[in-house]
């Protein structure tokens, strides 16, 4: 068996035995969750005061849509307060979001929303300073949203019942991709919506190590015992999820709390944002290394970090055998051009020459789960398992798009090079 | 945290893992079988082909109609390179069908050489010896140009035999045109040539291939394209 066979039978096991992992326990929990979530309805009189926080950094032209998205949640409007920080933007985000928090708080009659600046000093410093304002204000729980974010307005009503077990210090929504245009933002569209899908199986495991910018809510009290954001790599919201599971702590996902984000319209920007969450991904993992094959921290420790960890890395080694064989094949061909000239290639079908290797028989199956995992996450974002455009580009292309910044980012990691937010 | 989980998705991946080993080892089954049928095809091809030429023996070349020489031994060259390429085949069942595969090219070899001497035609074949073993580049490449020439000149004939297969037929071929162990060997017209021959050097060594094909269609003999037989050492 060949280097690159063997490469190949592992790579299908491991992704055979995390997909078929996630489809049992995904099918195991069904009947549970439903029990659970009948258990925490909240009567609305009950409901407890939330400060949403929403950091801005040059965010003039979405800002706005942001606010009133965050106004429109169906939540009493006396126990949601907005506090807009602005983190020093070079462009009118201030002045928008001034001129919007006095147009919207004259209109309801209700002053609940507070613009406040700053030098600016990154993501989390904006962060911090609106939770610092919220915890004067006693409120219990504390939401953010990116500024090119915007809100389902049933989301926040959906998640908060999930406080009602006291382990659960945050609870993340169910982030969709916001007017996607070209086909990498299709693609994304299917990747969200496969997010959807491990996230859930993710919270059913308690293993959730990210807590969204888009939406993610905390109890107050989370930040007194564990402090607040750190800058951790440019993925603040990262490393506050491993600190809360790193302190025995809970961190549920809310599934049908839906969540709208502007993803990157070009390859270079999803590059950039894309090497940036798997760097800090790893430098958060080797940061919290104690959290791995640690009992104490049960599916996190003991399976989903460590998954994690091995699919990257297996991703990696495909892709460059992969671009091996690719190198191969070109030169061979455009060895056997020099030697007889170049030949019309023709075809005819045999269904001799169709490849029955194992490792072909087994990738389609991994395939076909693949698409099974796709369309339920499908199902749960839209409703709707039918196949759309977005199923077909991301299982088509995303093979080849990921490897571009697992490698850069493994690289910045390696060489311990900064890797910038834009 | 369950472990039990754990132990039943594992045993889930494993029989997803035999399941698709058995599937293969079905579907490539299957596969060593057809080319057995049509080693079976070819075999009684030849077989007819002889009954052919004794009957030739007894009366003019005219009545050669030109399929002498059946379609699958080509088919077949192609079954057993990709068969070898592959993983999953039975080395064993792969020689076993390499050998009887030798065994027909050398039949119909000598038959054609009986029925061109017969005919007082030019013969347009080759005699092939290359290598699987160590590092043979330029048998590879001696592939390449005999597949291409086989798409030129349908009338052509390749012959091709592994060096090192371990089949007394093989070997005795070997000793009588004194093939040398450097390889790739090319025998045309009776004449051995060694290491990589070009398209130009093989048309060169073999005139009649230009010759043939310009006047094909007039040809009692080679009325009908028929096949040879090329492993090209894929």
């Amino acid at each position: 068996m060949t280097f690159s066979s063997l490469l190949l039978y592992t790579s299908i096991f491991c992704g055979l035995y995390f997909q078929i992992f996630l489809l049992v326990t995904f099918f195991e929990a069904q009947g549970k969750e439903k029990r659970d979530r009948q258990l925490v309805q909240i009567k609305t009189s009950t409901l407890p005061t939330v400060s949403m926080i929403v950091p801005c950094w040059n965010e003039s032209k979405t800002v706005e849509n942001t606010l009133i998205s965050l106004l429109n949640l169906d939540y009493p409007k006396e126990k949601l307060s907005v506090l807009i920080v602005d983190d020093g933007s070079k462009d009118d985000t201030y002045a928008v979001a001034m001129q919007a928090a006095s147009r919207l708080n004259k209109q309801e009659g209700l002053a609940r929303i507070e613009v406040v600046t700053q030098k600016n000093g990154g993501k989390y410093t904006a962060l911090n300073r609106g939770i610092a304002i919220a915890q004067t204000k006693g409120t219990q729980f504390i939401g953010c949203l990116d500024a090119d974010s915007f809100v389902d307005k049933h989301a926040l009503v959906r998640m908060i019942p999930y406080f009602n077990n006291p382990e659960i210090m945050a609870v993340t929504p169910a982030m969709r991709v916001h007017e996607p245009k070209n086909i990498l933002q299709y693609i994304q569209r299917a990747e969200y919506n496969v997010g959807i899908f491990t996230k859930r199986v993710f919270g059913m495991l308690n293993s959730i190590y990210v807590t969204p910018g888009p939406f993610s809510i905390f109890r107050t009290s989370v930040f007194k015992q564990i402090g607040v954001f750190k800058e951790a790599h440019n993925t603040e919201d990262m490393e506050i999820a491993f600190r809360i599971q790193s302190f025995g702590h809970r961190i549920a996902n809310c599934h049908n709390a839906f969540v709208y984000t502007k993803t990157p319209e070009t390859i270079k920007k999803l590059h950039t944002q894309r090497t940036r969450w798997t760097y800090g991904f790893l430098k958060n993992a080797i940061d919290y290394k104690h959290i791995f094959f640690n009992k104490k921290y049960g599916h996190m420790g003991r399976f989903v970090l460590p998954a994690a960890i091995v699919g990257l890395a297996l991703s990696l080694a495909i892709a460059a055998d992969f671009i091996y064989h690719i190198v191969k094949s070109v030169t061979t061909t455009v060895h056997k051009i020099s030697i007889i000239g170049f030949t019309a290639p023709h075809f005819t079908f045999n269904w001799f020459f169709i490849n029955t290797e194992t490792t072909s028989i087994l990738a389609i199956v991994l395939l076909a789960i693949t698409i099974t995992i796709v369309t339920i996450g499908k199902y749960i974002a839209e409703g709707s398992a039918k196949p759309s455009r977005d199923m077909l580009y991301f299982i088509v292309f995303y093979g080849f798009l990921a490897p571009l910044w697992l490698s850069k980012a493994v690289y910045n990691v390696a060489l311990s090079r900064k890797t910038p937010w834009r | 945290m369950n472990p039990k989980k754990y132990l039943i998705v594992l045993a889930i991946t494993c029989a997803v893992f035999l399941t698709g080993f058995l599937a293969s080892n079905y579907l490539n089954n299957q596969k060593i079988d057809s080319i057995k049928n049509t080693e079976d095809q070819i075999s009684l091809d030849i077989l007819s082909s002889e009954a052919q030429y004794q009957l030739l023996e007894q009366s003019s070349c005219d009545i050669v109609t030109g399929s002498i020489l059946s379609d699958e031994l080509n088919t077949l060259a192609d079954k057993l390179s990709y068969a070898e390429s592959q993983e999953g085949f039975s080395s064993a069942d792969v020689q076993s069908l390499k050998e009887n595969y030798s065994l027909l090219e050398i039949k119909d070899y000598l038959l054609m050489q009986q029925i061109y001497n017969k005919c007082g035609a030019t013969p347009t074949s080759i005699l092939y010896f290359y290598s699987n073993k160590g590092n043979c580049t330029d048998c590879t490449d001696q592939g390449y140009v005999l597949t291409a020439l086989r798409q030129e000149y349908p009338e052509l004939r390749v012959y091709a035999f592994d060096y090192n297969l371990d089949l007394d037929a093989v070997k005795t071929l070997i000793t009588l045109y004194h093939i040398p162990s450097v390889l790739p060997a090319l025998v045309m017209n009776g004449k051995v040539y060694d290491g990589f021959q070009s398209i130009a050097q093989i048309q060169a060594a073999l005139p009649s291939l230009t010759l043939q094909a310009s006047s094909t269609a007039s040809s009692t003999m080679n009325s009908s394209p028929t096949s040879f037989s090329s492993n090209t050492n894929r």
